[in-house]
């Protein structure tokens, strides 16, 4: 049966699908890249959901994940170019499967080494920690002049997929398109798995699932990595857009924009990163076309949401879906 | 290296620590009290800097600006309290951290509304300008020397008015319980007012001072809330006596981690990769200090009993 939540879930992954095919045909490849800009975001912001929506864990060092995915992609690909070796003799490579795997790999390993530490903590201090970390990464890449330091990496020629000329602004969307729906997919396994039933009653009642034998520290160790790694993905899609990774993706400003993203869709929902994701480019681009001062508005609305409107825009579409 | 340039790094860690602390006690307060997280604190720090900067400009006073930005940033944060904040109380984190995270946004862009976005600048008062020689020679700034100076007093004045006041004494019981202060006939949202309005003046404070050194503009706020986070983290959260300590820490491992390490590092590799490497390694220094320390504390140096 068909609910109010999976209307709007199907009407929305549609619309992400029809709207820069249309502009395409017309001509309009602007349209397509502010379409693949809410495509990357959104699974940005999927990453996260997976760790704060469905565990609880409100982490404010997302941006860490994104950015080293950004940059995994920006150095395999400079040394592609360039053909100086990386490791082992390896001078990386311009493939996006590849790519996306070491992205993955990466900002994975890095968030089950910042996990194990900031997971030992709970409520502001946890936020702080990883905000914390989040900030580490941030300061190493300003300071460290290989790849750019703070002028960040430009990456010359978007990198290939078999098959595909990614160079076409609507293959390259159709791609991150395909990577979205395929994360928000293992959103939905997740979530229906044992492992999500425990992520999910760790986040509502910890002691209960300690006693019957579940350790919440594990459970969520392991759902903090894997939402780092899909973030990671995120930010290696998201360089290859703009063809540049700059220490800017790792800034706590982009932390709090993911988190922005995910309230203002609906937290915990299945397509509330989309939700929020269209909502905030729109605002973005209708703000931004209105007024210079399009920030303070976007604050407005966003204190707005969080004092009237709880539960984002699938909340208002769908009404409560859930509990605790 | 020298004696007198290390006594000089260490002073200047003392100063950093000291405008972190009037960062810190504010934050810490308003945790402690209120339960609640406050990413627009540097904001607040802005506003008093700004304040301070435009007052000082038209009057041609640093002390007129002083007083400025110590009135702008207490009303500025009053008024938030009622219009925003005190919404919030009753909330989880999450929806804090994205509200004072909004206002952060509207602060930023409403600054560079009023001011535009060029940078400015505050003088050194005259009575404070100069230098005094150290022992083992080297000159150091007055006006870096009367910040340590003046946050000390601000820490001594705390402890007074946390201590030994009535004021401090609600303020102490809205710590350890809000409800029963409340059963008790304490009007507990004024109270939250005045605390949120007092840990903005601090904040203000630290600006206006830090502006004198520094370009006023907007955004300047952000690395210093940061670091102050990084502060409270260590010290615990709703510690007062844990931010002076914290914020000694990290002013004092900061500054000395820039000066110290590329120096410690040229002794095995060569001095232009010591110079990156260190460089690299220092700005990370307090991070990972206080990931060690959570990592075995993880409440922080001070837990406060309740939290």
């Amino acid at each position: 049966m068909l609910n109010r939540e999976t209307i709007a879930n199907l009407v929305l992954a549609a619309l992400l699908l029809a709207v820069p095919l249309a502009a395409n045909a017309f001509g309009q490849p602007f349209y397509v890249t502010l379409a693949t800009r809410v495509a990357i975001l959104a699974l940005a912001a999927a990453g996260l959901n997976l760790a704060l929506g469905l565990g609880g864990l409100v982490s404010f060092g997302h941006a860490a994940f994104f950015g080293l995915g950004g940059y995994a992609a920006g150095i395999l690909a400079t040394h592609a170019f360039s053909g100086d070796p990386l490791l082992f003799g390896w001078t990386g490579t311009n493939q996006m499967p590849v790519i996306w795997l070491v992205a993955m790999l990466v900002a994975g390993l890095v968030g089950l080494f910042i996990g194990l530490i900031s997971l030992r903590t709970s409520g502001v201090y946890f936020i702080m920690i990883t905000l914390a970390f989040a900030q580490m990464v941030y300061y190493f890449a300003i300071s460290w002049p290989a790849y750019g330091g703070e002028d960040g990496l430009s990456i010359l020629v978007r990198n290939q997929f078999p098959g595909v000329n990614t160079m076409k602004p609507v293959s390259f969307f159709l791609i991150c398109y395909g990577v979205l729906i395929t994360a928000l997919a293992f959103f939905v396994l997740v979530r229906a798995s044992r492992f999500g039933s425990a992520l999910q009653a760790a986040r509502q009642n910890e002691v209960r699932v300690a006693t019957v034998g579940i350790a919440p520290y594990r459970i969520r160790l392991t759902a903090f990595a894997v939402s780092a790694a899909i973030t990671g993905l995120a930010g290696a899609l998201f360089a290859d857009l703009n063809r540049f990774v700059s220490p800017s993706m790792l800034s706590w400003h982009m932390s709090g924009e993911l988190i922005v993203l995910i309230i203002l869709g609906g937290t915990g929902r299945l397509f509330g990163p989309l939700a929020g994701a269209a909502l905030f480019v729109v605002f973005e681009y209708v703000l931004g076309g209105l007024t210079e001062r399009w920030q303070f508005f976007l604050g407005l609305i966003l204190l707005g949401t969080v004092l009237f409107a709880r539960g984002g825009l699938l909340g208002l579409l769908a009404g409560k879906a859930r509990h605790g | 290296m020298t004696l007198a340039l290390a006594l000089e790094q260490l002073l200047n860690g003392l100063q950093l620590g000291v405008m972190l602390f009037l960062m810190a006690a504010g934050l810490t307060l308003i945790f402690g009290v209120m339960g609640l997280i406050n990413l627009a604190h540097g904001s607040l720090y802005m506003v008093g800097a700004f304040a301070c900067a435009a007052v000082a400009a038209a009057t041609g006073s640093f002390w007129l600006g002083l007083v400025a930005s110590l009135a702008c940033a207490a009303a500025a944060g009053a008024i938030v309290e009622l219009l925003v904040i005190r919404r919030l109380y009753d909330r989880d984190h999450l929806d804090q951290v994205l509200a004072t995270f909004a206002l952060i946004l509207m602060f930023s862009e409403g600054t560079r509304w009023l001011f535009g976005s060029f940078p400015l600048y505050l003088d050194i008062p005259p009575l404070l300008q100069g230098a005094v020689a150290l022992p083992g020679g080297a000159q150091y700034p007055v006006y870096r020397l009367a910040i340590i100076a003046a946050g000390a007093l601000v820490a001594f004045g705390l402890y007074l008015l946390i201590g030994k006041t009535r004021l401090g004494m609600r303020i102490r019981a809205g710590e350890s319980d809000r409800e029963m202060i409340g059963a008790l006939g304490v009007d507990i949202r004024t109270l939250y007012t005045v605390v949120f309005a007092l840990g903005a003046a601090l904040a203000g404070l630290a600006g206006a001072m830090v502006g004198a050194l520094q370009s006023v503009q907007v955004g300047m706020g952000e690395p210093v809330l940061i670091l102050a986070f990084v502060v409270i983290v260590i010290g615990g959260i709703g510690s007062i006596k844990g931010a002076l300590l914290g914020a000694l820490l990290v002013g004092v491992v900061d500054t000395m981690g820039r000066f110290l390490l590329p120096q410690m590092l040229a002794l095995f590799v060569p001095p232009s990769q010591a110079g990156l490497i260190g460089g690299a390694a220092a700005s990370m220094l307090i991070y990972v200090m206080m990931a060690i320390i959570l990592a075995m504390k993880p409440r922080g140096l001070f837990p406060a009993a309740h939290a």
